[in-house]
């Protein structure tokens, strides 16, 4: 095994998985509260937008950060406010935000840059660039170079971040005060709400932290991957993401492990196009991006353990008393 | 006299039409264990969600330790050391016993630092009471019984002096009940008042210092220990006189068996029984009915015998049909063998809420040809049924495009004893006919099972009511804890005897 | 949910779902505001342009007639108690039913039979797609939301797969297969016209208007006339009552989901036989989620969803019209306003209920 090849598909896998396991992660927060979250990808997709558009005009990548984490929050209470005071149904209203998104990004995008639903990119100095440099490229010849040096250190910041974020959500969730609760909330809200602590309070913390993270996740795209936000570009990364959630059992490090397989096929798919495999013959490149799905379906069908969802999950929580 | 620990002065609480609970007073003393007995329906269990803070009484006054308090929530009841134990436990299945005890009262908030204090004092605390619990189990994998011991210990450690306990040997085997008690014995010695929400009799006489019996949401009395006995229990439980409401003359004539099921065992989810070897005749001409305190197996008995659900052992033997538990009787089978049931949830299982009176009038018969022109429903068919059975059985109003839910209980119970009995079953299974239902339909209902009867059909009857057992059966069955404890004939039936059996452990042979 | 007071019918099924509506394009109408243009011009721009010719109300009922399928077909699914999300991928695969059998056997057969034969395969693939997830839902409990998602995209990447590797006339760089042989075209209604003897302007308007408007009244037997409907019915609103009266629950998902599936699928015969007499990528563009759109707004009954996909579809062709004329405006405000309308009519349907509420009683009261 070549070590270009090596660190390339490492470095790819990283750059891929970054963003899935923001957006993961800020599912694993509402959903482990009891909220279903399908609005993961037009939240994404939001804040994509929101960062681009913002970076674009006022040139900082600060504010770009800072409007994609505010629009991803707003998104988030909007769908708190929808299912959790109004008690409305969780999946409609996810489904709902994922079309708001995808019409309102093209609309504000061609009414405010006339580009086609493009946003005008950006100077290099605005985007989030590598933080070691020098490893732009894998190095033949040395391995340490290439693998350690491309795979793992040739990044932007928000990559790292992605990867704190999941020793942050799982300190969060195990070793804090309001994680014990969070969990607690969507397992057993009456208990909860006899033990004196307010549900609707708890699920809209974690609304706000998964604003935040799909916020992030959004801000990645156009500020780290690409230059600009052209319509639809999370293309499925969210539904992705929701997959891999349920994957790693609404689990912070499984949840992880499942981002980057994900990530993993998709680095692989492209370099396995026209690729002859012993016995099989050429792997369609269709079924490498399906495997996610695949994966996932397989999984929910018990055919490779189970999948239990916290308890509470999708219901709308009625105070009984 | 000390002061007592909580003392009750005509607390009033009406929901609705219902008066749960009339002008209850009483006292409990501090540091001893006080029983609370009753039959479902008695008024317990609303009583003690007042003190806990789940309700707020209508009238009355709580004092708890000499002074008079208002308890607005729960966290103000815990506030004033009172702690509750319920039927069905308020934990996080997912988390370990120590979350569970911590979460809301987590002292900090890094865990790892909390953990460790409030696992301090909790060592301490088991120590104390003698209640052993694995602090770092998950809730999910642990036996009933040190579940119960987990929930104990959250409320001592949200520091209970008055710890309430809801039907705790409800879901206990005798070995878990033998341990609780000696838990309950330690806790009375370390100073902790008790009220012990129960109907087993047994335990009461064997740990209370102190009774009180209600019924109908009012006290019929409190009394120490010393002036209680089981039958005096029974007694004060069941009641008034009660009339028997057979005419005179009339003669029993039960005519070949229709129904015979034998050894019928079941187990609910947790592994505790449900059903344990229960065997029963049914014939022709006959009312039996099943008499006890609800939730001792009558349920699952019905579902059972209607095919909603297959036992784990036994036989049924359906006139010329039998099944085996592998190959249990089926919903779809029971109608076409002419056996008919009348579900105790008229709501969820007995009607289609959201489908109009016609579409509900045929549910279960939906496959009979008249009601079929081909794949279609005949509709026209269907609602005609609808006006007969609204005619016959005067359900009001006679309107069948009406939706099922709009229909008063009694209406509605009786739309479905018109479903049921109109393709003339040979066996009725009926389970708490009448309850929520006003006192003309109750009497129409009445009859109506009695010319069934008349009529030769067998008819099987569970109530929680045991004056309509009284009324209306010709043999009692009597279900206690899974089990038949007893069977009598009607003429052979009064409040002692039944009440014994209603409370007995054992089979008894009736005294 | 408990409701603690009573809303009559009418304004239960007639007045909230319009207020509903009202709010979510009244939102839509401030969305235009920020962006620079007059509400009222668009919505002028639009009437004009889905109504205000032959050709646009055209193009607006063949839109309809995709809303009609895959709105029917959330509405089954929902009167089993089942959310069908898959709706965008079950009718990819009906298009690609109906591909398969127009390249296979179009050049061979009359327009007569090949006709029927689209139809039934785009309603068996379509079929299809829906009862897999139908099935692990069923017997294997697996949450049938997040099953159909994967399986658009599954869909998705089968269509793409065929195309490319397999549909696509060797030498063509287009991602589309070969054209369809005349008999497997579905007439556009300007042609039928024209056979008549009269002339109507040309538009993508064709006969699966027929077959969508044969499907409302399939549909509404199916729920309200047949044996099988009252089964799905029950087990869809009152699963324990359904247990008691001996009907399987699980056999009514499996069969619900298969109708379910089996009317998306039909998106094939208006888009791939109908219109575009090819295979392409991404045909369905969005109708599965307008068709929940649709469903919700018309109470998951045929005529509501008939009149709401007509609205869908004038929203449509209307926007396309605005994009042209108006600059900066983009069609995507359609898919915006849809967006808004599932929020209100869907999430947040009874919000506005004990308002309405307690005006009624005020009113009642009052009198």
């Amino acid at each position: 095994m070549d070590e270009v090849l090596i660190a390339s598909v490492l470095a790819s896998t990283l750059r891929v998985s970054a963003p899935l396991l923001l957006c993961a992660m800020a599912g694993v927060l509402s959903e482990r509260a009891g909220v279903i979250d399908l609005g993961l990808e037009g939240k994404m997709l939001f804040a994509a937008f929101a960062a681009a558009a913002a970076a674009s005009v006022t040139h900082s990548t600060g504010y770009g950060l800072l409007a994609a984490v505010a629009v991803g929050c707003v998104a988030s209470l909007l769908h708190g406010f929808a299912c959790v005071t109004n008690r409305g149904d969780q999946v409609v209203s996810g489904v709902a935000l994922n079309m708001i998104a995808a019409g309102l990004t093209v609309v504000l995008g061609i009414a405010w840059f006339q580009q086609g639903g493009q946003t005008p990119p950006f100077a290099p100095d605005v985007r989030l660039t590598a933080v070691a440099q020098g490893f732009a490229e894998p190095q033949p010849g040395s391995w340490f170079a290439s693998v350690f040096g491309h795979g793992l250190l040739s990044h932007n910041v928000l990559v790292y971040v992605a990867f704190l974020m999941v020793a942050a959500v799982w300190f969060f969730l195990e070793r804090t005060r309001p994680g014990l609760r969070l969990r607690a909330v969507g397992e057993n809200p009456a208990m909860v709400e006899a033990a004196g602590m307010s549900v609707q309070s708890l699920r809209y913390q974690a609304l706000l932290m998964n604003g935040v993270l799909c916020g992030l996740a959004g801000a990645y795209l156009t500020l780290a991957q690409n230059a600009s936000f052209s319509p639809n570009m999370t293309a499925g990364r969210g539904f992705i993401a929701l997959a891999a959630m349920i994957f790693g059992k609404w689990k912070p490090l499984p949840t992880m492990g499942a981002c980057l397989l994900f990530g993993f096929l998709d680095a692989v798919a492209i370099r396995m196009q026209g690729v002859q495999l012993p016995g099989i013959g050429e792997v369609p490149v269709q079924l490498i991006q399906a495997l996610p799905y695949i994966l996932t379906v397989v999984l929910l069908a018990g055919f490779i353990g189970s999948a239990i969802a916290p308890k509470a999950l999708g219901k709308p929580y009625v105070k009984e008393r | 006299m000390s002061t007592p620990a909580v003392r009750l002065q005509a607390i009033s609480k009406r929901f609705g039409a219902v008066q749960a609970n009339r002008e209850v007073s009483f006292d409990i003393a501090a540091g001893s264990v006080h029983g609370l007995v009753g039959e479902n329906g008695a008024g317990k269990s609303t009583l003690m969600a007042i003190l806990y803070g789940y309700y707020h009484a209508d009238s009355g006054s709580i004092e708890v330790n000499g002074q008079q308090v208002h308890i607005a929530n729960s966290q103000q009841a815990i506030g004033l050391g009172i702690g509750m134990v319920h039927q069905h436990f308020m934990l996080v299945e997912t988390l370990t016993c120590l979350e569970n005890i911590m979460l809301g009262a987590e002292g900090g908030f890094f865990l790892t630092a909390s953990k460790a204090k409030v696992r301090a004092k909790l060592v301490t605390l088991m120590q104390e009471t003698g209640l052993q619990v694995q602090l770092d189990a998950v809730v999910a994998d642990l036996p009933v019984g040190e579940l119960q011991r987990l929930e104990i210990l959250k409320a001592l450690y949200r520091g209970a002096r008055i710890l309430i306990l809801d039907e705790p040997t409800a879901v206990l085997t005798p070995q878990e009940t033998d341990q609780l008690f000696i838990t309950l014995r330690r806790l009375k010695e370390r100073g902790t008042t008790l009220i012990l929400i129960t109907h087993k009799l047994r335990e009461v006489m064997s740990l209370c210092s102190a009774v009180t019996v209600m019924r109908a949401g009012q006290v019929v009395e409190t009394r120490p220990i010393a002036e209680w006995s089981e039958e005096a229990l029974a007694e004060s439980m069941v009641g008034r006189k009660v009339t028997l409401g057979r005419p005179e003359g009339m003669e029993v004539n039960a005519g070949e068996v229709r129904l015979q099921a034998s050894g019928l065992s079941l187990k609910h989810a947790n592994g505790v029984p449900a059903l344990k070897d229960v065997s029963l005749t049914l014939k022709a001409g006959e009312i039996v009915g099943v008499a006890g305190v609800s939730g001792n197996g009558q349920s699952e008995l019905l579902e059972v015998l209607s095919g909603l659900r297959a036992p784990e052992g036994g036989r049924l033997q359906l006139g010329s049909a039998s099944f085996t538990p592998g190959a249990w009787l089926d919903t779809s089978q029971a109608r076409p063998l002419r056996l008919a049931h009348v579900p105790e949830d008229r709501h969820a299982v007995g009607l289609v809420m959201s489908f109009p009176a016609w579409e509900s009038a045929v549910l279960g018969y939906q496959n009979l040809p008249k009601y079929r022109k081909g794949a279609s429903m005949n509709h026209a068919a269907m609602q005609a049924a609808t006006r007969q059975m609204q005619e016959r059985f005067d359900v009001r109003p006679r309107d069948e495009n009406l939706g099922s839910s709009k229909f008063s209980g009694g209406n509605q119970q009786k739309l479905i004893l018109a479903r049921e009995i109109g393709e003339q079953p040979t066996v009725l299974l009926v389970g708490q006919p009448t309850r929520g239902v006003d006192i003309g339909a109750i009497e129409f209902i009445h009859g109506q099972l009695r010319a069934l009867r008349d009529a030769g059909c067998a008819v099987l009857l569970v109530s929680s009511e045991l004056d309509e057992i009284l009324a209306l059966a010709d043999r009692v069955v009597v279900m206690n804890c899974g089990r038949i404890t007893g069977e009598l004939a009607i003429e052979d039936c009064d409040e002692k005897r039944l009440g014994l059996l209603m409370a007995a452990q054992e089979e008894r042979a009736a005294a | 949910m408990s409701q603690p007071t009573q809303l009559p019918r009418w304004i239960d099924i007639g007045v909230l779902p319009v207020w509903n509506l009202a709010i979510a394009l009244l939102v839509a109408g401030l969305v235009v505001m920020v962006i620079g243009h007059s509400p009222w011009q668009a919505l002028t721009v639009l009437l004009n342009g889905a109504l205000g010719s032959v050709r646009g109300l055209g193009y607006s009922l063949y839109y309809a007639t995709t809303f009609i399928f895959t709105g029917l077909a959330v509405a089954v699914a929902i009167h089993a108690g089942l959310f069908n999300i898959g709706g965008e991928g079950q009718a990819t695969l009906g298009g690609v039913g109906v591909a398969l059998v127009a390249l296979w056997l179009g050049a061979k057969l009359p327009a007569v039979v090949m006709l029927p034969l689209l139809v039934i395969a785009a309603a068996a693939f379509g079929m299809l797609w829906a009862a897999l997830p139908a099935y692990l839902q069923a017997w294997r409990g697996s949450h049938i939301v997040i099953t159909t998602i994967m399986f658009n995209f599954l869909a998705a990447g089968l269509n793409g797969y065929l195309l490319v590797n397999w549909l696509r006339p060797a030498g063509s760089m287009s991602v589309e297969s070969a054209e369809f042989a005349e008999s497997a075209r579905m007439p556009a209604l300007h042609q039928i016209a024209a056979a008549l003897g009269y002339e109507l302007p040309s538009s993508p308007l064709n006969l699966s208007l027929v077959i969508a408007l044969v499907a409302c009244v399939f549909v509404g037997w199916f729920l309200w006339k047949s044996a099988a409907g009252y089964a799905v019915r029950a087990v869809g609103s009152a699963p324990r009552a359904a247990h008691y009266a001996g009907i399987r629950p699980r056999a009514q998902v499996l069969l619900a989901m298969a109708i379910s599936g089996g009317l998306a699928g039909m998106v094939g015969i208006n888009e791939i036989s109908g219109v575009q007499g090819k295979l392409t990528l991404d045909f369905v563009a969005g109708a599965g989620f307008t068709g929940i759109a649709v469903s919700l707004m018309g109470r998951n009954h045929p005529v509501g969803i008939v009149l709401a996909s007509l609205l869908f579809g004038v929203l449509y062709q209307g926007g396309v019209e605005v994009s042209f004329e108006l600059q900066g405006f983009s069609r995507e405000m359609v898919v915006t306003a849809q967006g808004l309308i599932v929020l209100f009519s869907g999430a947040m349907a009874t919000v506005s209920a004990p308002l309405f509420a307690k005006v009624y009683a005020a009113l009642k009261g009052g009198r």
